[in-house]
C-alpha cells in the first residue's frame, strides 16, 4: 500500500516510449508513429528502427503533423504524433482543437520533455501549462505517467482507447514505482501511502519527490498521505473527495502551473463539497528558463527537500489556525 | 578573454584572414561553451559563425555599447537554438565580457538556451519555436516603414526551419508589403535534426530537394541571391546586393555545412546537439587553433 520510494531507477519515459510503441506496433497493425524532426530526442528512433514502414516523419512542421494525424484516423489507423510537448499543445492548438479533439477521432498526442525539466532549453520549450489547456478540451483524456511502469501501462491503455488522448511524458529517468505492473486503468487514482494529518495529491513524475518527502515528513512527525493522479482528465473526482475527507487538508504537487493542472482540478472538485484548506504548489505563475534540474526544482519548490519544508509550514500554520479558531 | 580581445567593425574592403581568425574563435567558444554548460547546440552554430561573424563585424549597424540605440539595424536569430553562436559573435563584438559565456545554460544567466529579450541587452526578438522569426521581423520592417526610419532588419532561419507552415505565411506576406527594408538568410546546411534516412546508414537527405528552396522563395515573390557560406567577401556581395533590392523582400541563400570548422562534426546530423566528450573537447579546439 505505501511503496517506499525504490533505490531503483527505472528507464526514462522516452526511451520506454520508443520501446513500448515498438512492441504495440508489433500487436497492432493499425499503430502509426508520426514524428516532427524530433525522433533522436524522444527515442521514437527506436521505434523508426523497427518499423520503418510505421514511422512517418513530417518535417519541423508540428500544425500539419496533427492534421495528417486526423486525416489517418479517419481511415482507421491509431496515428500516434510525438514531438516535444510545448509544440505539441501551443504550436498545433488549432489543429488538435479542431481536428482532434472536436471530432473525437482516435489520435493520441504524445507530448515529450513536458514540465520544466526539458534538458536546460529554457521558457519556449518548459510545457507548464499543457495540463490546463489540453483538460479543458471536451473529450480528451489527459495522462500524466510517474515512472516506466505506468508508462508502458498508460501506452497500451491509450492505444486501446478509442478516441483522443494526451500523454505527458518526461525526458530523464526517474525511480521506478510500480515495478511489474502491467495494467493502467484510465480515470483512477491511486491511494499510494495512508497518513492522518495531511493529503498531498500529485501527478506525472513529481510523484516519485513526493513519496520522498512524504518519507522524511513522517520522520519529522507528520503523517502525509500521498494520492498519485495519472488521470487528470477523466478525474478520479471520488477518490479525491474520499481522501481529502480523511485528513481535512490538502497540498498539490505538480511540475506544471499552479493554474489549471492538478491543483485547480483538485480545488474544483473539492470546491463543489465544500472545499478545504488547500497548498498549491507547483510553478508560481511565472515563466521557466534554462538551468539544471536540481536547479529548477529548488527554484520552484518541487525538490524533495522544498516539498517536505513547505508541507511542514503547511500542516503546522493550519494545525495552528484550527487551535485557535476552536 | 578580457575586453581588449574584442575587435571593432570595419567599413572597408573586408580583412578576410581577420575575419577567419575571428571566427575561429566564435567556433571555440561555441564549443567549450557547450562543453562547460553540458547543453546546448553545436552543428547549426558552426555552420552560422561566419554569417555571424559577417553580420555583427561587418554589415549590421549596431552600438554594441549602447545595444538599444533606436537607429540600429535589426537582428533576429529564428534558429534560436544556435544562440550560443550569437552570444560569441556578440561577446567578441563588445556587447558583454567572453567570460559571461561561462553563465551560458546555468541558473539565473542573461544567456539561456534560446535567446531572450527580456533579459540580454541586443537580442532584438525572443525565439526559440521555430519558424516564428521572420513574421516578426516584417514586424518590424512594416514598423521601420511606417515611422519613415531607416534601420534593415535581418532575419536568420535555418533550412529545415523553412519546413513551418508560418515561414511560408510569413514570406507570402512580406512579398505582399514590397517589404525591401529587411533581408532573410538561410543556413543552408542541409540538415536538420533527424529527417529523413539518406541512402547509407548515419547519413540523412537534405530538408529540401536541390534548389528547391531557391525557387520555392521565388515563387513568393522574393528575390533570392545565393552565397557560399563560409567565404566573407561572397557574404558580403550577397548581403549587399540583398540591401540594395528594391520593391521586394530579399533572401540571401548561403550555402553552409553543418558542424564547419571541425572534421568530426562537419555533415554529420548526430553533432546537432551533442556534448563532445573531454578527448572530443580537446581535438575539436586543436582544429580550431587560433594560432
Ligand atoms: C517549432 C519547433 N519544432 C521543433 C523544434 C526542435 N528543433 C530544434 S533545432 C531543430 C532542427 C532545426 O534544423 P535547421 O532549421 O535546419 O537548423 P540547423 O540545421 O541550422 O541547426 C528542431 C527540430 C523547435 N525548436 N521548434
Amino acid at each position: 500500500m505505501s511503496p517506499e520510494v525504490a533505490a531503483v531507477l527505472g528507464r526514462s519515459q522516452r526511451e520506454t516510449f520508443g520501446r513500448t510503441m515498438s512492441e504495440l506496433a508489433d500487436e497492432n497493425p493499425n499503430v502509426l508513429v508520426l514524428d516532427a524532426d524530433l525522433a533522436n530526442s524522444t527515442k521514437a528512433d527506436i521505434f523508426a528502427a523497427a518499423h520503418p514502414d510505421r514511422f512517418l516523419q513530417m518535417g519541423i512542421a508540428e500544425q500539419n503533423m496533427v492534421g495528417v494525424a486526423a486525416g489517418l484516423a479517419t481511415q482507421g489507423f491509431i496515428p500516434v504524433v510525438t514531438t516535444f510537448a510545448c509544440f505539441a499543445v501551443y504550436r498545433a492548438l488549432d489543429q488538435v482543437r479542431v481536428l482532434v479533439a472536436q471530432p473525437h477521432l482516435n489520435v493520441k498526442v504524445a507530448g515529450a520533455y513536458s514540465g520544466l525539466l526539458t534538458g536546460f532549453t529554457g521558457k519556449t520549450h518548459q510545457a507548464i501549462d499543457d495540463l490546463s489547456v489540453m483538460r479543458s478540451m471536451p473529450g480528451m483524456v489527459v495522462i500524466a505517467p510517474a515512472d516506466e511502469a505506468e508508462t508502458r501501462a498508460a501506452l497500451r491503455a491509450a492505444i486501446e482507447y478509442e478516441g483522443p488522448v494526451y500523454l505527458r511524458l518526461t525526458r530523464d529517468p526517474g525511480p521506478l514505482l510500480f515495478a511489474g505492473e502491467e495494467t493502467f486503468e484510465i480515470g483512477r487514482a491511486r491511494w499510494l501511502r495512508h497518513g492522518a494529518d495531511v493529503t498531498i495529491f500529485s501527478t506525472g513524475q513529481e510523484t516519485t519527490r513526493v513519496l520522498d518527502a512524504a518519507g522524511i515528513l513522517e520522520g519529522r512527525g507528520i503523517r502525509a498521505a500521498v494520492v498519485h493522479v495519472p488521470t487528470i482528465k477523466p478525474l478520479d473526482a471520488e477518490l479525491i473527495r474520499r481522501a481529502a475527507r480523511a485528513t481535512r487538508r490538502i497540498v498539490s504537487a505538480e511540475e506544471h502551473s499552479v493554474i489549471g493542472g492538478l491543483g485547480a482540478a483538485v480545488a474544483e472538485a473539492l470546491g463543489e463539497a465544500g472545499g478545504l484548506p488547500h497548498l498549491r504548489l507547483g510553478i508560481q505563475d511565472t515563466w521557466g528558463e534554462s538551468a539544471s534540474n536540481d536547479d529548477l526544482l529548488e527554484r520552484h519548490g518541487l525538490s524533495v527537500e522544498r516539498l517536505v519544508e513547505s508541507v511542514e509550514g503547511f500542516v503546522d500554520g493550519s494545525a495552528a489556525q484550527a487551535n485557535n479558531r476552536e | 578573454m578580457t575586453g581588449t580581445d574584442v575587435v571593432s567593425a570595419a567599413h572597408s574592403e573586408p580583412d578576410v584572414a581577420g575575419l577567419q581568425g575571428i571566427a575561429r574563435r566564435v567556433r571555440r567558444l561555441v564549443i567549450s561553451s557547450v562543453a562547460h554548460a553540458g547543453a546546448g547546440h553545436i552543428g547549426g552554430p558552426l555552420s552560422a559563425a561566419d554569417l555571424l561573424v559577417a553580420l555583427y563585424f561587418r554589415v549590421l549597424n549596431i552600438r554594441p555599447d549602447e545595444p538599444a540605440w533606436p537607429g540600429r539595424d535589426r537582428f533576429i536569430m529564428s534558429k534560436g537554438h544556435s544562440a550560443i553562436g550569437q552570444y560569441a559573435a556578440m561577446a567578441l563584438r563588445g556587447y558583454f565580457p567572453v567570460a559571461e559565456l561561462d553563465t551560458f545554460d546555468q541558473l539565473d544567466s542573461r544567456l539561456q538556451g534560446h535567446p531572450d529579450m527580456t533579459l540580454l541587452p541586443g537580442i532584438d526578438m525572443s525565439t526559440g519555436s521555430l519558424g516564428m522569426g521572420l513574421s516578426a521581423g516584417i514586424g518590424i520592417a512594416l514598423g521601420a516603414r511606417l515611422r519613415g526610419t531607416a534601420e534593415h532588419t535581418y532575419v536568420l532561419l535555418g533550412d529545415g526551419e523553412c519546413q513551418e507552415g508560418q515561414v511560408w505565411e510569413a514570406a507570402f506576406v512580406a512579398a505582399r508589403y514590397g517589404l525591401d527594408n529587411m533581408t532573410a538568410i538561410i543556413d543552408a546546411n542541409e540538415l536538420q535534426q533527424y529527417g529523413w534516412a539518406g541512402a547509407a546508414i548515419e547519413t540523412r537527405q537534405p530538408p529540401w530537394g536541390p534548389d528547391a528552396l531557391a525557387r520555392q522563395w521565388n515563387a513568393f515573390g522574393w528575390t533570392v541571391h545565393e552565397a557560399d557560406g563560409h567565404d566573407f567577401v561572397d557574404i558580403e556581395r550577397a548581403l549587399g546586393d540583398a540591401r540594395c533590392a528594391r520593391g521586394a523582400p530579399a533572401v540571401v541563400i548561403a550555402r553552409t555545412i553543418k558542424g564547419k570548422g571541425v572534421s568530426f562534426m562537419e555533415g554529420r546530423f548526430d553533432w546537432h546537439a551533442r556534448i563532445p566528450t573531454a578527448p572530443e573537447l580537446a581535438a575539436a579546439l586543436e582544429e580550431l587553433d587560433v594560432a
